[in-house]
């Protein structure tokens, strides 16, 4: 298998502090991959490095082969690499559904141009982006609360609409930011069956933070581990869950 | 009679005539706010400025009107308005857009926005001169008098008057369609909901950005010429405009455009009418008055040289009543 993401060789620091020291790692295609590691060893910089949020200091993030370190969040969305966010990003005065329809495919009616001169096919791209989005909703369990503001959803349910958000595209890679944080345990488990299909299915890959290790057991395969800013080690749960190391940087010295 | 006309035309239409100039002026600072999250106070002489090239423009051409019926100054505006978003635009990726990937705290880019707005003033008066302009070159401002059956004195309204209250009606139905049915006024509103968001959705926010500054310029063109028309141009002429322009976002709740149409209304009626001579409402009366009690000439609540008091006073009234604004203000 080939790696969808790849990134080489990745600096970052803020002010005196570097949480990324020369990090190189690939996400395989196809793959969920699970990362994992303290708090404070870089992860969330580094998914926000890969997702196009923060720019390294030096270093390289390649889609499929193709470099895209410069490129900002936005273009990166269309090249078919989205994010969600550890805390749930929603637009608070938009509705469910209205949320899920400022993703569309194309984005024909962001264009200046279209929006004047080809009213018809702007109509059409939108009553397509809609019928998408009820499908999506369908999807993740949340057609009853469709024309609910999302600021009004409960913490799991706009866990759920960032998950449909990245549904509402033909993304090839999805980043996870601690998806399963603050959901209970029944949503907890639509959402790992969802990101299953999604895999299955439609062929997304998959890269996962996550401090709950029950689901990394249960979704991951490869697990890598960060620690200061560098990849400590890479393998299958079970590889990882037999490191004393691992177990040493993760739950401190006196569980080894 | 008369006096309910001379209300209607001291109250009524000059009201209505400083709401749709304070309405377009804080629809402008509001939308900026709500996107790129700072007071622009340059404004102002964005509204100027677009007024100065529309001048420039009608004195180059002065009959270009002539053939459509229409003042040349209104037939020159789309250029106006053009000239005037690029050159918002240009000052956005000059000045502002530097600070914002560097990060700054909102406070720099308000005094950056005061440093343009001395900047405009400055190259507006060295080439417009100090004095006042008007803008009908080589032709007259046509006063429309109605004549209501029955009673001697006339409504009056003036040419730039009426089209002034005809743009601020289509401006705003424009600007509701535009926010609430296309998608790119959708991803406005979405862009000031959360900005990260918008990126990780694929919004393309620079688009965003340039478009907000086309439209409050655009804005504040038409604001611009047509009070210049109604009135003169002047250099400062929208420098007087800034605080009650500002006065009315925030009385309108920052952030909401149609909160700014409102408080634009607001603050130039409650202006006009704290200007406007009472007296001449209870003249009819004056015989039944008791002997003590003398109608004095002039019975306004302030005198026209403080009028400038009152969108404050306004202000701090509403937001002691609503802390957020008429309409609660922050997101589009």
């Amino acid at each position: 298998m080939s790696p969808i993401i790849d990134v080489r060789h990745i600096r970052k620091s803020f002010g005196g502090l570097t949480v990324i020291d020369d990090c190189s790692l690939q996400v395989a295609q196809g793959s969920i991959t699970g990362m994992i590691g303290p708090n404070g060893a870089g992860k969330s910089t580094l998914f926000n490095i890969i997702a196009g949020s923060l720019m390294p200091d030096s270093g390289e993030v390649l889609l499929d082969g193709k470099p895209i370190t410069d490129l900002p969040a936005n273009r990166r969305f269309h090249q078919g690499l989205l994010r969600t966010f550890q805390i749930a990003h929603e637009f608070s005065h938009l509705t469910a559904l209205e949320n899920l329809m400022m993703v569309p495919p194309a984005q024909e009616g962001e264009n200046l141009f279209s929006t004047w001169f080809k009213p018809g096919e702007v109509r059409r791209q939108e009553a397509e982006t809609r019928r998408r989005a009820l499908e999506v909703l369908d999807f993740i369990g949340l057609a009853h609360v469709r024309n609910e503001l999302a600021g009004n959803l409960s913490g799991g349910q706009k866990k759920l609409l960032e998950l449909g958000r990245t549904m509402m595209t033909d993304a090839r890679v999805v980043l996870l930011d601690e998806i399963a944080a603050g959901v209970n345990r029944t949503l907890l488990g639509d959402l790992i069956g969802n990101i299953e299909r999604l895999n299955r299915e439609l062929d997304y890959t998959f890269l996962v933070i996550e401090h709950d290790m029950d689901m990394i057991a249960r979704l991951c395969d490869p697990v890598i581990v960060l620690a200061q800013g560098q990849v400590m080690m890479q393998g299958s749960i079970e590889e990882i869950q037999n490191t004393p190391a691992v177990i040493e940087a993760y739950f401190g010295a006196e569980t080894a | 009679m008369n006096e309910l006309i001379y209300f209607f035309n001291y109250v009524v239409v000059a009201g209505s005539v400083t709401g749709c100039i304070y309405a377009m002026g804080a629809v402008g600072v509001t939308l900026i706010y709500s996107i790129l999250r700072f007071a622009h106070f340059a404004h102002a002489d964005m509204m100027t400025l677009g007024a100065f090239v529309v001048l420039l423009l009608t004195m180059l051409f002065p009959h270009a009107g002539d053939a459509l019926g229409l003042p040349t100054a209104i037939v020159m505006l789309p250029i106006g308005m053009v000239f005037t978003s690029l050159v918002a635009v240009g000052i956005d990726r000059a000045f502002y857009q530097p600070l914002r990937t560097h990060k700054v705290k909102p406070i720099v880019m308000v005094i950056a926005s005061l440093g343009v707005t001395l900047m405009l003033q400055g190259l507006i008066r060295l080439f417009a001169g100090t004095g006042a302009q008007s803008l009908y070159v080589d032709a007259r401002k046509e006063i429309f008098r109605l004549e209501v059956p029955g009673i001697t004195r006339p409504i009056i309204l003036t040419e730039p008057q009426v089209i002034l209250f005809v743009v601020t009606i289509a401006a705003v139905v424009g600007l509701h369609l535009f926010l609430t049915r296309s998608r790119l006024g959708k991803a406005m509103r979405a862009m000031s909901d959360n900005p990260d968001l918008a990126r990780a959705s694929g919004i393309n926010t620079r688009l965003i950005i340039t478009l907000t500054w086309v439209i409050a310029g655009s804005l504040a063109t038409l604001a611009g010429t047509l009070l210049s028309l109604d009135v003169a141009f002047k250099p400062d002429l929208s420098f007087f405009l800034l605080l009650p322009i500002f006065a009315a976002a925030i009385v309108g709740g920052v952030g909401h455009p149609f909160g700014a149409i409102a408080g634009g209304f607001l603050v130039g009626f409650a202006e006009t009418l704290a200007v406007f001579n009472w007296s001449v409402l209870l003249r009819p009366i004056r015989d039944s008055l008791p002997d003590w009690l003398a109608l004095p000439a002039n019975l306004a609540l302030v005198g026209t040289e403080y009028k400038i008091v009152v969108p404050f006073f306004i202000l701090i009234a509403v937001l002691i009543w609503r802390p957020t604004g008429i309409f609660k203000g922050k997101v589009i």
